[in-house]
């Protein structure tokens, strides 16, 4: 996808390949929702949009092939889960029947075949999202669009429905936008961060990127906390990264574990990182060692990025990195309370 | 206390009278009453008169109901209070306009004549004076839905691939179905129990535009008993709409 747009509301310029996640981050009021609407025909805007290989800037919105899912997921009421799958196969001609053993299809890989019956009104919150997703997705779209598809969901829900998207998403045929307010979303689903502030893009560019060299104080503080990928053990998180050394393993403990062998995201806010000039002692923490990397103040506070393997950012007081002699680098120790440390299964 | 007695005064002015109808029908004449060949006519004719003016009201007010609601159409507010007009302007006032304008000597008479379809003492002038007493119930309770009902079904319908009147079809009529019914109860029961504009712009000719309502009415002159039990029958018909109503109107 190719789409330069401008609107009342918003202006973008943006480039995603086919399969590419770009997670929309953004103050509310920023123009998430509206970037959204105009690259589906919902807002007027000027500019190109340009759906594999074609513009469909100037096509009514129904002729764009978008799938959409809005904020409120706005299941059809009157129709069966299956039926809601089905609509937009039908919409493009396809024969009631071959339209619902396609969408049954749909249902089933999201894990819900057994519901194509009901109405939306009998489902749950994660069920009445899987089945916008199905809706969305099944007609084979050229641009997948998901406004928040995960805020109205609890926290259980949420991470399970979090796993199918990312599994149904990785390698398809369309680029997707994904709007969130959640750092864990960015870290599990995201190929690309398109930071929107005031109508306007300010940052377009990979999650370590912009967790690393972020243009503005709101997404330094959405994307500033540590998020290690990994497989899930006994006592916290495999990770496996690329180090300054080549690949490398480590390991970050956290108090609270997921059943060995879960893929999983551990996360862990900067401020909870401690950071000393001598190996520090006790047992119920993650130590790792590494140079002193990045420095960058943020009001009273310094944020630090530490070359260790995995690397991880720490927050300290001015007065601490002075006492720690930060700016003169050097090899410093990061501890991690393991009570700090929330493993997200992926 | 101060609210409970003007509340059950209110309730004998709306029961009493209703239950006097019920005490005064003559119950055993009722078979042959219903027998009986102009009664047969006036209630076919208003069966068929009141069904025409729903179906009218229907094809009508839906589309009128979508314009008030969703358009941004100049005039569209002086046009919404136009449609209400009828609402509370006595019936008897509206058979006169209608004579007016579709009359033989109405403001479109001699194009009607010239046509040889005057509606005005024929069914089909029954059926247009009670369209226009029942048409703004139903456009009001559309209107009502439609106002209230979120876009993002529509939206989401129109990205699936969903032309406007696909999305019209399939979407929007199915999800305020409800109150498309609930108007077009509520405009049925108007149309059948329309009194004043049916006889000053269709008369009351029997078997022509004699409907019950005006049966009655000439029936209390010289076999009251007759009228009476004829008007239960039509009480009987507005208990059942009103209980068809009743799950949508909670």
């Amino acid at each position: 996808m190719r789409a330069s747009i401008t609107s009342a509301l918003v202006r973008a310029d943006l480039v995603a390949e086919p399969g590419q996640v770009v997670a929309v981050v953004g103050p509310n009021g920023a123009g998430k929702t509206s970037l959204l609407r105009a690259l589906a025909g919902l807002l007027p805007s000027t500019g190109t949009v340009e759906l594999a290989g074609r513009d469909v800037s100037a096509l009514p919105l129904h002729a764009r092939g978008i799938g959409w899912v809005p904020q409120s997921p706005s299941l059809f009421a009157h129709l069966s889960a299956r039926d809601n799958a089905g609509y937009a196969l039908r919409a493009r001609g396809m024969s009631r029947r071959a339209a619902r053993t396609a969408a049954d299809e749909w249902l089933r890989r999201l894990g819900i075949g057994h519901l194509g019956d009901s109405r939306p009104g009998a489902l749950s919150g994660g069920q009445v999202a899987r089945v916008a997703l199905a809706r969305a997705l099944a007609a084979d779209p050229a641009l997948v669009l998901l406004d928040e598809p995960l805020a109205a969901l609890d926290a259980a829900t949420k991470d399970e429905v979090r796993r199918l998207l990312r599994s149904t998403l990785a390698g398809g045929r369309a680029p997707v936008l994904v709007v969130t307010h959640d750092p864990v979303d960015v870290a599990a689903l995201a190929d690309s961060v398109l930071v929107l502030e005031d109508g306007a893009v300010v940052q377009h560019g990979s999650p370590a990127e912009v967790a690393a060299r972020p243009r503005s104080a709101w997404v330094a503080g959405l994307l500033g906390q540590n998020a290690w990928r990994g497989i899930a053990d006994e006592t916290g998180l495999r990770t496996a990264s690329m180090g300054s050394t080549g690949h490398v393993t480590g390991h970050i403990a956290a108090a609270e574990t997921l059943p060995a062998g879960t893929p999983a995201l551990a996360l862990c806010e900067p401020a909870a990182v401690t950071l000393h000039r001598q190996r520090p002692s006790g047992s119920a923490r993650t130590v790792l060692a590494g140079q002193v990397g990045e420095l960058r103040s943020l009001g009273g506070r310094v944020r630090v990025t530490v070359r260790s393997d995995p690397q991880v950012t720490a927050e300290v007081t001015v007065g601490a990195a002075t006492e720690l002699g930060l700016a003169d680098g050097g090899l410093v120790w990061a501890a991690i309370k393991a009570t700090e440390v929330r493993l997200v299964a992926l | 206390m101060l609210l409970v007695l003007p509340a059950v005064a209110g309730s004998a002015l709306l029961l009493i009278p209703l239950a006097a109808l019920l005490t005064r029908t003559p119950w055993s004449r009722l078979s042959d009453l219903l027998g009986r060949a102009d009664v047969q006519q006036a209630l076919w004719l208003s069966l068929r008169c009141a069904g025409a003016a729903t179906a009218l009201s229907l094809l009508l007010g839906v589309p009128l109901a979508w314009v008030l609601a969703r358009t941004r159409l100049p005039g569209r507010r002086l046009l919404r209070g136009l449609v209400t007009v009828p609402l509370v302007l006595p019936p008897v006032v509206g058979g006169v306009a209608l004579l007016l304008a579709f009359g033989r000597r109405g403001v479109l008479g001699p194009l009607l004549v010239e046509a040889g379809a005057v509606p005005a003492f024929t069914p089909w002038g029954v059926v247009l004076a009670e369209s226009f007493v029942a048409l703004p119930f139903l456009v009001l309770t559309v209107e009502g839905a439609l106002a209230a009902l979120s876009l993002a079904s529509e939206e989401v319908a129109g990205t699936l691939g969903a032309r406007p009147g696909r999305v019209f079809l399939t979407v929007t009529l199915p999800t305020i179905a409800p109150s498309v019914a609930a108007g077009a109860v509520l405009a049925g029961a108007r149309a059948l129990g329309e009194f004043g504009a049916t006889i000053t712009f269709a008369g009351s000719l029997p078997g022509r535009t004699q409907t019950v309502p005006l049966l009655v009415y000439a029936l209390l002159q010289d076999d009251p008993p007759a009228a009476y039990a004829l008007s239960a029958v039509l009480l009987a018909v507005s208990v059942l709409l009103v209980l068809s109503l009743r799950p949508r109107l909670r």
